[in-house]
């Protein structure tokens, strides 16, 4: 299955801005975060095509799925 | 000392007479300062049924009593009036130093009265205050007027003042300080500018005490070291680093970033107008207010054209208005529209709003080439945002249309639908169909649309303090009535609202209690901030408001939106609205119980309508 990562803020440092992986069926997002070595802590906001999600969460083939850093404003 | 000085200047510009008179003590009890009770002296003082422009309506800036303490981020100040864009209460509130210098120099506020026949300027020293001659300034840019200021006074005294747009009275003018600080939004400035009012310029030598020092420090430290340690507010967190521009791909996203006068909430290229961007390409260096940990005001660089320079960075709010909203990708562009917004004393929401209102007006065919000149407004026209900024501030060709706000602007074509206003002030920055808490928060303002009355994307976008649906109308109203309640308190005390990020309740009851010494409960303090909403809303409502006022846009009734999470929906308001009504106790026609009156210890108008 074929997903695009998008990495926003402080996880672009030494990463990159957007990638596509190839996963297996099954993969969950936390998998995810440990290929790219972010840590959960670290971890704010999680959407997957938008939506929030849970770390926890399968994702399925053509997902967007979005990694922010804990980040505020108004 | 418990904070506040006690002590309040009243100019009277007509004849010129100054007086220093005692704070009224127990309304600073009720209302604490700032907002609340700059709000509660405009409501004794004034009719709400006022010509918002006219001599009679006052301007009132106030500290809080935390303003100027050793407290995080005590560095604000509201400036107070009847507001020209919206006809409601104006309650606009900057940062920076000016506010804190106002209390070293041993006052709580002034209150501005009348109309002066030619332009004048405040100058304060400590105990030497006097109405000097402005004519000179007159027609100055905030960055010009806040020089010559300087050099003919105290150097390292704070200024306050309007740019050319305050003087023309654009109906959305800014009281700017320090140089690029701003009490921004619903037009205060054009408040200032009908009174020939160009500066207060102010240099104090006095500290601020507080009641209980012991308390006060322990409450204080502890705040500081939960800002310090805060992912979002503290040190290397993620205001510091991107500045509130790092919202921009968070809600482009979540398909919640208006785009081209809300015709879409995505935007292509949010990237190259996000805080990341700003960061990598502009960013010289942050820039913090008084007592403030934190830092998020950007240092820029201009790099090339008549702007050349390093200047104020755009807030996201701002960013956004002459970005997606507007259609334009270059963030250059976006920092100069910005920067004439500054420097000519205009509130950029609304500026950045009204171009993109104006752009889906010539798309439509609804306004012509004619009509502008003789030039095309297309979105995406980067040099159209800063060009058409300068000539509203200037109020040159179709600039002076615009400088009425898209409401009035559209309403002159006959399509107020296309103006994305509440109570005819800009919404921003949000999508009120995929963050439908927003969707109340903007309906119910007590200044029309604005997103820092009860800001519920920090629960239902960012998770801070907890994490809630944005797509869910159950429970939004509740949740916002405490945020609307709790910002109204901090607005008053009068710290920044970004120590939300890391405070709670709790923090910020226990700095203000030790700074006041006045005994009240957490919850007691939470009231002080509904006693305020409500002040402001009688206010409104015997300025004529009632609940047909309290709605959104068609286009966020009617059109749902066509991606995203959101997909399909509407803002579901009338849901929402009628159990908010319960909640704040307010009848079916959201007006107050007597009940709930007497309840919050508002006490019956004393009608004082000045005469001039």
């Amino acid at each position: 299955m074929d997903i695009e990562v998008r990495l926003f803020a402080s996880f672009r440092d030494n990463r990159w801005k957007s990638k596509h992986l190839i996963i297996n069926k099954g993969t969950t997002i936390r998998k995810i975060i440990e290929q790219i070595y972010i840590n959960e802590k670290d971890l704010g906001i999680v959407l997957i095509n938008g939506r929030h999600s849970n770390i926890d969460s399968v994702l399925e083939n053509n997902d967007i799925l979005a990694l922010f850093p804990p980040v505020g404003g108004g | 000392m418990n904070g506040w000085t006690e002590k309040l200047i009243r100019v009277n510009l007509c004849d010129g007479k100054i007086s220093v008179e005692k704070l009224n003590m127990d309304d600073a009890k009720l209302y604490i300062g700032g907002r609340g009770l700059g709000s509660k002296y405009l409501y004794d003082e004034i009719d709400p049924e006022i010509d918002p422009l006219s001599p009679k309506n006052k301007l009132i800036f106030m500290t809080g009593p935390m303003t100027g303490t050793y407290a995080s981020c005590a560095g604000r100040f509201n400036v107070v009036a009847k507001a020209p864009l919206t006809g409601t209460i104006g309650a606009a509130n900057s940062g920076g130093h000016f506010g804190p210098e106002l209390k070293f120099a041993g006052y709580d506020g002034i209150i501005f009265e009348g109309k002066s026949d030619a332009p004048v300027y405040l100058h304060i020293n400590d105990d030497t205050i006097e109405l000097k001659k402005a004519d000179h300034l007159w027609g100055k840019t905030v960055m010009e007027t806040t020089d010559i200021l300087l050099q003919e006074n105290e150097e390292d005294a704070r200024v306050a003042c309007i740019g050319p747009a305050g003087e023309k009275q654009v109906l959305f003018a800014t009281v700017m300080n320090d140089k690029d600080r701003a009490a921004g939004r619903s037009g205060i400035g054009a408040v200032m500018g009908s009174k020939n009012l160009k500066a207060v310029i102010v240099k104090g030598t006095k500290g601020v005490g507080v009641s209980n020092k012991p308390d006060f420090m322990k409450a204080t430290l502890d705040s500081r070291e939960k800002i310090l340690v805060n992912p979002v507010a503290g040190k290397g967190g993620g205001l510091a680093t991107y500045g509130t521009q790092v919202l921009v791909n968070i809600l482009n996203e979540t398909h919640a970033l208006p785009t081209n006068n809300w015709q879409t909430s995505r935007f292509e290229d949010a990237d190259k107008i996000s805080g990341e961007y700003l960061k990598e390409h502009y960013l010289i260096r942050n820039k913090a207010c008084f007592a403030c940990p934190i830092g998020c005001g950007r240092v820029i660089k201009i790099p090339d054209g008549k702007y050349k320079g390093i200047v104020a960075g755009p807030e996201y709010e701002a960013g956004w208005s002459f970005g997606a909203s507007s259609g334009v990708n270059d963030m250059n562009a976006i920092d100069k529209a910005n920067h004439v917004c500054n420097m000519l004393g205009m509130d950029p929401i609304t500026m950045g709003a009204t171009i993109a209102c104006a752009m889906e007006l010539y798309e439509k065919g609804i306004i012509t080439k004619d009509d502008l000149g003789g030039k095309e407004l297309v979105f995406g026209d980067a040099e159209g945002i800063i060009e058409w900024a300068e000539r509203t501030g200037y109020r040159d060709g179709f600039g002076d249309i615009m400088a009425l706000g898209s409401y009035r602007m559209a309403e002159k074509f006959g399509h107020p639908e296309y103006s994305m206003s509440v109570k005819k002030q800009e919404m921003p920055a949000y999508d009120g169909r995929a963050i439908q808490g927003m969707a109340l928060e903007y309906a119910t303002s007590n200044r029309g649309g604005c997103h820092v009355r009860g800001y519920l994307t920090s629960p239902e976008v960012l998770g801070i303090p907890i994490k809630t649906d944005p797509l869910e109308t159950e429970g939004k109203a509740a949740l916002l009535k405490l945020f609307q309640d709790l910002t109204a308190m901090i607005d008053s005390s009068d710290i920044c609202l970004f120590t939300t990020f890391a405070l709670g309740l709790p923090e910020i009851a226990a700095m203000l209690r030790s700074t006041i010494g006045v005994d009240m409960t957490d919850e007691e303090v939470l009231m002080a901030g509904e006693r305020i909403w409500n002040l402001e809303r009688l206010f409104n409502l015997e300025a004529g408001f009632t609940r047909n006022d309290d709605t959104l846009p068609p286009r966020l009734l009617l059109e749902p939106l066509t991606s995203g999470p959101a997909k399909g929906r509407v803002a579901d308001l009338d849901v929402m609205l009628d159990e908010y009504y319960k909640l704040r106790g307010w009848d079916e026609y959201g007006i107050p119980t007597d009940e709930k009156v007497n309840e919050l210890s508002i006490s019956v108008k004393a009608v004082a309508e000045a005469d001039f």
